[in-house]
């Protein structure tokens, strides 16, 4: 039996209202349902959401898988921005939170995403999955035999969710894919490069960019897609295939 | 045999191809379209102010095509709209036009500075570099417009 007391200590534990997108297949319309989760300490979105899944409501759906910002599969907006749910601290976001899923790719399910057709939009050669690449040249730390080269995508699919440009055409193939297509032209490893320009030199290609940079903004990986865009456009007008390594700092 | 090249080893490539290059738009497309302002930054809010001047634009060339045949209808029409054409409100409209022009026509160099490639990833310094010298520029064309010397 809760006493007065037990009563008090719940009401004093500090909560946030989440907002959650809310859509199954077959229904007429999405909506938000309103939860009121209790604040924990470093608690992140994702912990707040399986929160509302363990307490509130099972049937919400959402992905995760790495914990870790690696994986690119808990991507979501928040407020109206692209994050990863898995490293977006709660305490940063205000006392109402606002989770939809990310735009400009059909919803599943509430938060859940049609993956697929973010992939369909990748040039064909593009490989999912590269061999591994040692550096055996650079000097490591001791105790590490050499260094593994990896991908700075993890395909998340935030940058396309904050395209404004992906907003008005489902024909545009996005920032990722066309930073996939710089990044094989960077070090093509035997893909067609030629085949590789023919594809990002359309109107719906690297042409359809406007400049708004958001996919830089939104991108959880450094990989800056909107300068590999205008990296891509450089190389098509003449000038050589060649981005800066670093991001502008000032928001 | 065959050779095997490395989109042989894709898998899902020719599901890919079937389906063909048209993506079909979900629930999960926001639904103000091309702009929505939440979260979003400079370069955002400049393409969105991009595309409202270059409508404007748009608006202002018929608009002042459909003025200009005015002087079909004799010189007196012409003057009394000449005299409308001065007052402050109208002045002040003016100023806007000249908004609209610097704004658009600034922010298309920067684009194009970006877009091919010369500075691509400046977009934010020369944001703030052109918007000094835009308001420089509306200033000095606002002081002249609505009367100084």
């Amino acid at each position: 039996m809760q006493t007065a007391t037990d009563q008090q200590a719940v009401e004093a534990i500090e909560t946030r209202r989440f907002h959650v997108f809310r859509y199954k297949r077959g229904d007429k319309a999405s909506r938000f349902d309103t939860f009121d989760v209790p604040l924990a300490e470093r608690m992140t979105l994702l912990d707040g959401l399986r929160w509302i899944q363990l307490h509130q409501d099972p049937s919400l759906m959402l992905r995760h898988s790495c914990l870790h910002a690696s994986c690119g599969t808990c991507g979501v907006r928040v407020n109206g921005r692209e994050v990863l749910m898995c490293v977006t601290d709660v305490h940063d976001l205000g006392l109402d939170i606002t989770v939809e899923p990310i735009a400009n790719i059909p919803v599943l399910a509430d938060l859940v995403v049609d993956m697929e057709e973010f992939y369909a939009r990748f040039p064909d050669e593009h490989p999912y999955v590269r061999s591994s690449e040692f550096n055996p040249q650079a000097p490591t730390p001791d105790g590490i035999p050499t260094y593994v080269r990896y991908e700075d995508c993890i395909e998340c699919g935030l940058c396309l969710s904050a395209c404004p440009i992906a907003a008005t055409t489902d024909r545009y193939v996005g920032p990722a894919a066309l930073a996939a297509a710089q990044r094989m032209l960077e070090e093509p490893r035997g893909a067609d490069t030629a085949g590789l320009l023919d594809w990002a030199d359309e109107p719906d290609g690297v042409w359809r960019c406007h400049a708004a940079f958001e996919c830089s903004e939104a991108c959880p990986s450094n990989v800056n897609p909107a300068a590999r865009i205008m990296a891509l456009r450089g190389a098509l007008v003449g000038g050589a295939l060649v981005i800066p390594d670093r991001m502008e700092d000032a928001r | 045999m065959s050779q095997t090249t490395g989109t042989d080893r894709i898998p899902g490539l020719e599901e890919r191809a079937r389906r063909g290059p048209v993506l079909r738009k979900g629930v999960g497309v926001s639904p103000s379209g091309w702009f929505d302002p939440r979260g979003r930054t400079i370069g955002s809010w400049a393409f969105a102010a991009n595309r409202i001047t270059g409508l404007g634009l748009v608006f202002y060339l018929y608009l002042h095509l459909g003025v200009l045949t005015m002087l079909l209808a004799g010189e007196s029409m012409w003057n009394d709209f000449i005299e409308l054409a001065t007052n402050t409100v109208f002045l002040l409209l003016d100023v806007l036009l000249i908004f609209g022009i610097l704004f658009h026509g600034l922010n298309g160099v920067r684009v194009a500075l970006v877009g091919t490639g010369i500075v691509p990833d400046r977009q934010k310094a020369l944001f703030w570099a052109f918007t000094v010298i835009g308001t420089l520029l509306l200033v000095y064309a606002a002081f002249h417009v609505l009367g100084g010397e």
